[in-house]
């Protein structure tokens, strides 16, 4: 019996580690996982032998020494007497304002795009071709300067709304001002204003705020509601019941009831000294920022969704048609749900792509979280390896959330295979 | 320890082949050329001319550094450096000496392991605006746009001085002398500020120069000078007294036209030493003999210096100021060469 042992399993000697297949994918994985292990190792070692060789520390204490310097846009209350870790949380904050206005506008422009691009009218779907090209193909930066330096060169200094006859004039009623430095356009104010919620820190929310947000959110929930009802009044009768009036009536009505009560109003930007004040300064640099990202993200945006919709056989729209559907419900019903499982994944690298691409607002003077952490504090405090490191953190969670997110939704939208 | 960090990809932290190297001047030696960090363009301290050549009063204590050195003022090679990049280029080993009008603070000292070798330009921050404003103090700039370069000592100063003046101010925030020059142009923003010599500097390559105005008030004390690595005393000294050799040419009348003459002829046993004409000074720091001499050779002493690239019969027009001799009643002072 143990010769029969013996023979079906023969002891282990070394050299099976190579020659025996049932060791040999372990034994590589060991070796690569060593090296691997050895080479972060050595970077790790060399850099604490390096900082140490220049009598360098590794300490993050500098984010809590003053900062000593001013930020543009601050979305926070933010003085030069706050620390520098207030200053990187004000630049994050600017990330992500530029980020999801820019993700959000980028999937505007890109669904129109990519639509038109499929259009049988030759001339749109011509120019569509023409703006996806040339923006997929001239770098990112050079975009970002270039609509920069219109809105510089090509805006009027503030001083030119100056006097009687001025050389430049406020559009809309008087409520917007395009200068070279800013557009300045009309702030909220309101009569009856319920006071903020603190949240320490001096980051506060005006009560009106979540308000609104809270009833736009119920709004919403409500406006489905009212659509699944019509749906089971329709499976049950066939006749679908109009609902239009009533969804435009709980989006709207409760805002504008909060908007009377509030005494909600707009103050127009006024030219007072060297710049406009009352209103909202929104900085070129901003704008320029948003526009570039934009345009070139949407420009990749478009190439996707027109890839998705492409990925729909014809023959799905063509029988959507021989049922008598409309090509609006077609779109709606048949196309887009197919089409969005093929867009999802790609679009969440493009949204990925157009967070990391932020970082280059300082080729605009904007003060991001690269601009205020990795620029002038890292400047200041000579703290490099950290400023980086912290930066590179940041952008990483940043950049995991949204594709967190974006899978959730991804998982609701795909081909659930029963 | 010599290994040369790879960091992948914190480029932005290049500490590549730099740190543990601690004879910097048996490396420039051995390379044949002085890797000098200069500014990326700031007329009458550090540009290129039109054919490519780097001219300047800070690039001139590069020649003399190299002529020192190498015996060769021309073997430097000019790394332009911005703000934000300059201290890390010099502390990553990539330059050998920053001269870029840099200002000498106490934590630049200590916590970022530079070392300011001396002081080669006494300057202060000041405003430049449009004659068209109408301002003609820093005091009535309250609510204004001012252009500001990112991670300059200078940064600072404006927030410190508009908070203390308790008034308020919108900065722009630029990278490069040559782009908020474009962005002042613009009138993007009404003011910009940085060291009165850079206005100076900047307003001389205006097309209008008599346009704009330097606000008289000075808000800060701004020292400039070269700086080396901390940690090499050695190459540190040499850097140092390479400068006060150019001060102290110019206290004992030494220049660029006279020094041949003087090495044979001059009984001033101080100018004697300068020149290794009696003691060998040279041999203290490691170099030969006629060090200071070919230092002195490359482009005169400092006053010759001063007066070719930003004195009054330039076209940035500075008069000498707190920048004069001791003995004209400024601050420029070298200590004994003994």
């Amino acid at each position: 019996m143990t010769d029969v042992m013996v023979s079906a399993n023969p002891p282990f000697r070394p050299s099976m580690l190579i020659h025996d297949r049932r060791y040999r994918s372990m034994t590589f994985q060991v070796i690569v996982f060593i090296l691997v292990m050895a080479l972060a190792w050595w970077l790790v070692n060399n850099t604490v032998r390096n900082l140490a060789a220049m009598g360098k520390d590794f300490d993050f204490g500098f984010l809590w020494q003053r900062a000593g310097y001013d930020i543009p846009q601050t979305p926070i209350p933010y003085t030069s007497d706050d620390t520098h870790l207030r200053a990187a949380f004000v630049g994050l904050l600017n990330t992500l304002i530029v980020s999801i206005l820019g993700c959000i506008a980028a999937t505007v422009v890109g669904i129109i795009a990519g639509v038109a691009r499929l259009s049988n009218n030759w001339l749109i779907a011509r120019l569509m071709t023409v703006y996806v090209e040339a923006f997929r193909n001239v770098p990112l930066l050079l975009w970002i300067l270039i609509v920069f330096a219109i809105f510089t060169e090509v805006m009027p200094p503030p001083n030119a709304f100056r006097g009687d006859d001025p050389a430049a004039s406020m559009i809309l009623f008087d409520h917007v001002a395009l200068t070279n430095r800013y557009t300045a356009i009309p702030t909220l104010a309101m009569t009856n204003d319920p006071g903020s919620l603190d949240l320490g820190a001096r980051i506060t929310f005006n009560w009106a705020t979540i308000a609104f947000v809270v009833v736009l959110v119920a709004g919403w929930i409500v406006r489905r509601m009212i659509a699944a009802w019509a749906q089971r009044v329709q499976d049950r009768t066939g006749v679908r019941p109009t609902t239009w009036w009533m969804s435009l009536g709980v989006m709207t009505v409760p805002s504008l009831l909060l908007i009377w009560y509030f005494g909600l109003h707009m103050i127009p930007p006024q030219l007072r000294g060297f710049n406009f004040t009352g209103g909202l300064n929104v900085q070129n640099g901003l704008v320029a920022l948003w526009l570039a990202l934009t345009l070139y993200t949407g420009a990749f945006i478009a190439e996707i969704v027109r890839a998705g919709i492409l990925a729909v056989s014809r023959g799905q729209s063509e029988a959507a048609f021989a049922l008598g559907l409309r090509p609006g419900r077609t779109m709606n019903l048949v196309i887009l749900p197919q089409a969005l499982r093929v867009i999802i994944p790609p679009l969440i690298s493009q949204y990925l792509n157009l967070t990391k691409n932020s970082s280059l607002a300082i080729a605009v003077g904007y003060m991001d979280i690269k601009g205020t952490l990795g620029g002038t504090t890292l400047n200041q405090t000579g703290r490099e390896l950290e400023s980086i490191l912290l930066m590179m953190g940041v952008y990483l969670v940043l950049s995991l959330i949204i594709s967190t997110g974006m899978n959730i939704f991804n998982a609701s939208v795909k081909l659930k295979e029963r | 320890m010599n290994t040369s960090v790879f960091l992948g990809s914190v480029a932005a932290v290049t500490l590549m082949a730099g740190a543990g190297m601690a004879d910097t001047l048996a490396d420039v030696k051995a390379r044949g050329e002085l890797n000098c960090g200069v500014n990326t363009g700031l007329v009458g301290f550090a540009a290129p001319d039109a054919n490519g050549n780097w001219t300047g009063f800070d690039v001139d204590i590069c020649k003399a550094v190299a002529a020192a050195v190498l015996g060769d003022a021309t073997k430097v090679k000019y790394v332009p450096t911005t703000g934000q990049t300059r201290f890390t280029a010099l502390s990553s080993g990539e330059v050998d000496v920053l001269a870029r009008n840099s200002t000498w603070t106490f934590s630049r000292d200590t916590d970022l392991k530079l070392d300011f070798i001396g002081v080669n330009y006494y300057d202060g921050q000041g405003f430049m605006v449009n004659k068209d404003l109408g301002v003609t103090s820093a005091k009535e700039l309250d609510g204004a746009t001012v252009c500001i370069q990112t991670g300059t000592t200078t940064e600072l100063n404006l927030a410190d001085y508009f908070k203390a003046n308790n008034m308020t101010y919108t900065p722009v925030n630029i990278d490069s002398n040559a782009e908020g020059e474009q962005q002042y142009m613009a009138g993007a923003c009404d003011a910009y500020t940085t060291d009165a010599s850079g206005l100076a500097a900047t307003r001389a390559a205006f097309a209008d120069p008599e346009n704009h105005i330097i606000l008289p008030e000075i808000i800060s004390k701004e020292p400039l000078g070269p700086a080396v690595r901390h940690g090499d005393s050695n190459w540190g000294d040499i850097v140092r007294w390479t400068l006060y050799a150019l001060i102290a040419a110019e206290e004992y009348g030494v220049t660029s036209a006279n020094v041949e003459e003087l090495t044979t002829s001059s009984q001033n046993p101080e100018v004697q030493r300068l020149l290794g004409v009696t003691d060998d000074l040279g041999a203290m720091i490691g170099l030969d003999k006629e060090w200071a001499k070919r230092a002195i050779m490359a482009s005169g002493n400092y006053g010759e210096i001063f007066a070719a690239n930003i004195g009054e019969q330039t076209p940035i027009g500075l008069a000498r100021g707190l920048n004069a001799q001791w003995t004209q009643g400024g601050l420029m002072y070298a200590m004994p060469f003994r």
